[in-house]
């Protein structure tokens, strides 16, 4: 089955060359020129990744991401002109997955895109728990859910491949690099913003109090580890 | 209770160090007390003044006072003498006139003639009002008593008063005086006293008359004078010293109120003002100052708005250029993808297209950064690195490029982790500039890049074996689009402003990015940042120059480009030319 690709972009141009490499890698696009209309969209459509150009007429993208997350964990790809840190982070932390910087090249994106969309097919069954004995956070891989105190807490598809990563592997301290490579699936990329900010939105989540996180630690001058208490 | 020996010792001990705490203490006061003066002494234009007002004033008062004083004393004193002389004259013309009737001293009724002669003088026994006392005595005749206007008791004390300086003179036939201070009795203590002596000719030789007049009345006048005079001295200096400190208080009242405001002004309160009060020269300076202020805020307030704008522009120009852009590279991608279908002329246009393509991607990208330097607004992201897997990963990216050169790329790092808190991207971006050049530069021989550290900085320095360059070139590598030799073929492609936003980088991180090179020899760069983001740095853990320089000829010194936050003699300080 093909991969449906909502690509939300106010130019029309780099909206259709978008549609032309798209279809040529069988993805099957639909497209949204305006903020406003992106949200009736996706409802429409059913995309299974989203492509949102941060500068947009009407809505900016940031409110869109805002909006899509909060009734999907669909995979946000940001398309952005701007590679400073504030508005990196601002769209990350509005909801996006990854991000790519224009211009780019047309193989790029789609191995970002191909990265979000790849889901572990293995369904062996496997329980996971992570977090110390007081607050203990299971995980049913193959059926995509976390509980505590069995209560299910909604992650989106990225946030539970971080999560599974760092409690696979619960006394292995994760560098930032590994990270990206293993759950964002970027060979040599370097920008561990992404793994700081989706690190923060996870521990909103599942931390009693993600200021003081137990789940996931912090190793400074390293990157992260599972807590187990 | 007595104290036993060894409880006394105790105690003494203990109010020994007692004392010496209290020394200690006082000594500490004294020594907080004196610089807390020094301090007033240098901040307070008011003490200043006041202080030099006080003692340029109480010189000529004091001056004046002691003429003032001096004067009157002597004048007083003239006048005294002049009557006791004058007196003394009558009394020695009488007292000669009383003894003309004797002929011989040895005659017995003159020690009665100068009882008698003393009893008029002296006011008939008893002392005159003025306390005057008048004697008269025979020196050279032994046997006749002195004769005093004086109890019998005060008579010692009399002669003793009568200095044997002013018989000698009175023997001679002078008039002379002196001043003598003692107690005559009569409960008026000790007194001064005017004595003056006279000769008194007689038939059968010469007896002397002394005047002593107590010169208490004068000392009382003399005395109350220089209270007076002291007095008002000291109430003029102090007025003085007060009008001083009124003065400059009126002064430095608007100085200090334009220096509080010109504080707040710079403490970025733009909308700050003095007021201005009546139209002298402190009400013109408060007025300028505010309109300085106005000027400044003006100024202030248009390039913030430029600032904005820059800002603006830079971010619109970024996302307007790199749509376009994106469209044309995604085209371009798609058509060198199918480039074996066209005509040889066509697909060499599409590889071209591809080329170029990286290349204006980069420019952009290059001008964008540094106009965001430029403008201020780029950010540094610090955070605790590991700077051995960026240097690593740099050196596998740049692996490919190296081979096809043929230049050996050689790492040394130290043992363990290098943490520093830096941005990873910059310090990143730094390290592939740097490698990248020595890679283009290199001459297909060796680039070793080397990375150390110590308690407060990092530093990674990259060595190439190529042509180097001069020390006139050495300040000109961070130049924005400089090249070292225009006519060369360039292998990366690079942009020209790779060292420029390297430099910037290093700036932002406030570390240091320092050349040095020598023709024929090659060059070595190196980046010192420190271990502590906000740190300022020292020193750095490798030296700049290599230790296989040569060491330059003529004494020169090695070319260095100091282009770290230091001027460059402190760059310079820290190079050692080895060999």
């Amino acid at each position: 089955m093909r991969a449906r690709v909502l690509v939300v972009d106010d130019d029309p141009a780099l909206a259709e060359m978008l549609g032309i490499v798209l279809r040529s890698e069988g993805f099957q696009p639909s497209f949204v020129a305006d903020g406003e209309r992106a949200l009736a969209a996706f409802r429409d459509s059913r995309p299974d990744i989203v492509l949102l150009d941060l500068m947009l007429p009407g809505m900016s993208g940031i409110d869109v991401a805002r909006a899509i997350r909060a009734e999907s964990g669909v995979p946000i790809v940001m398309l952005t002109a701007k590679s400073d840190t504030v508005d990196v982070v601002l769209g990350l932390e509005s909801g996006a997955d990854d991000y790519v910087v224009k211009p780019f090249k047309p193989k790029e994106l789609v191995a970002r895109i191909r990265a979000r969309l790849r889901r572990s097919e293995d369904a062996a069954p496997e329980m996971l728990s992570i977090g110390p004995p007081t607050n203990q956070i299971t995980i049913d891989v193959p059926a995509h859910t976390v509980t505590r105190d069995g209560q299910e807490i909604k992650l989106t598809p990225l946030e539970f491949d971080l999560l599974v990563a760092l409690a696979r592997k619960p006394r292995q301290v994760f560098t930032r690099e590994v990270l990206l490579e293993q759950v964002w699936g970027y060979r040599h990329a370097a920008d561990t913003r992404l793994v700081n900010v989706h690190v923060q939105r996870l521990r909103a989540k599942i931390e009693a109090d993600p200021e003081r996180p137990e789940v996931i630690l912090t190793v400074r001058g390293v990157g992260y580890k599972a807590g187990t208490g | 209770m007595h104290p036993t020996a060894p409880d006394a010792a105790r105690t003494t001990a203990r109010a020994r160090l007692r004392a010496r705490a209290l020394w200690h203490a006082t000594q500490q006061w004294m020594l907080a007390a004196s610089v807390g003066l020094r301090r007033s002494w240098r901040r307070s234009l008011q003490i200043r003044v006041v202080t030099i007002t006080l003692l340029a004033s109480s010189l000529p008062v004091g001056g004046f006072a002691y003429l003032v004083i001096d004067q009157s004393s002597r004048i007083l004193l003239g006048n005294a003498e002049q009557e006791t002389r004058a007196r003394l004259e009558h009394s020695a013309g009488y007292a000669a006139r009383q003894l003309g009737v004797h002929q011989s001293p040895g005659e017995a009724p003159l020690q009665a003639t100068f009882e008698s002669t003393i009893d008029y003088l002296g006011g008939g026994g008893r002392r005159q009002d003025s306390g005057d006392v008048v004697v008269l005595m025979a020196s050279e005749y032994p046997h006749i008593t002195t004769a005093a206007s004086i109890q019998d008791e005060a008579r010692k004390q009399v002669e003793s008063l009568i200095s044997d300086e002013l018989k000698d003179k009175v023997a001679e036939g002078k008039v002379p005086w002196q001043i003598r201070t003692g107690d005559l009795g009569a409960g008026a203590g000790r007194t001064k006293y005017l004595v003056y002596g006279s000769p008194v000719p007689t038939k059968f030789g010469q007896v002397e008359l002394y005047h002593l007049r107590p010169l208490t009345s004068q000392d009382t006048a003399a005395n109350q004078i220089r209270a007076m005079v002291l007095a008002t001295g000291v109430a003029l200096v102090i007025l003085l010293g007060l009008l001083a400190a009124l003065v400059t208080r009126m002064v430095v009242t608007p100085v200090r109120v334009a220096a509080r405001t010109a504080q707040r002004l710079s403490a970025g309160l733009l909308d700050q003002r003095m007021v201005v009060d009546g139209e002298d020269d402190l009400a013109r300076l408060a007025a300028s100052f505010n309109q300085m202020a106005t000027n400044l805020q003006r100024q202030i307030v248009r390039l913030e708005e430029l600032s904005r704008l820059q800002r603006r522009f830079t971010s619109d120009v970024s996302h307007e250029l790199r749509t376009p852009l994106t469209t044309v590279r995604m085209a371009a991608d798609l058509i060198f993808a199918s480039r074996d279908e066209f005509d040889p002329a066509v697909a060499r246009s599409a590889e071209l297209l591809q080329a170029e393509l990286d290349r204006f991607e980069s420019l952009l990208t290059d001008l964008l950064e540094i106009s965001r330097f430029d403008a201020g607004f780029a950010v540094l992201d610090a955070e605790p690195t590991d700077l051995v897997p960026v240097v690593q990963r740099v050196m596998d990216r740049l692996d490919r490029l190296a081979g096809r050169l043929g230049v050996p790329l050689r790492l040394e790092l130290p043992d363990g982790p290098v943490i520093a808190e830096v941005d990873p991207r910059r310090v990143e971006r730094v390290v592939r500039n740097l490698v990248g050049n020595a890679v283009e530069h290199g001459e297909s021989r060796p680039v070793e890049v080397r990375v150390g550290v110590d308690r407060t900085a990092v530093a990674i320095t990259v060595r190439d074996y190529g042509v180097g360059f001069t020390p006139d070139e050495a300040k000109l590598v961070f130049n924005r689009f400089w090249r070292a030799d225009p006519s060369r073929a360039r292998q990366t492609g690079g942009t020209g402003l790779g060292l420029s936003i390297s430099l910037e980088d290093a700036r932002l991180h406030g570390g240091w990015l320092e050349a040095w090179g020598a023709p024929g020899q090659g060059a070595q760069f190196r980046l010192t940042l420190p271990v502590r983001a906000g740190d300022r740095i020292i020193s750095s853990p490798l030296p700049l120059v290599p230790a296989d320089a040569e060491a330059p000829t003529g004494g020169v010194p090695a070319p260095v480009a100091g282009k770290g936050p230091l001027p460059a003699t402190g760059v310079s300080e820290r190079v050692e030319v080895t060999k």
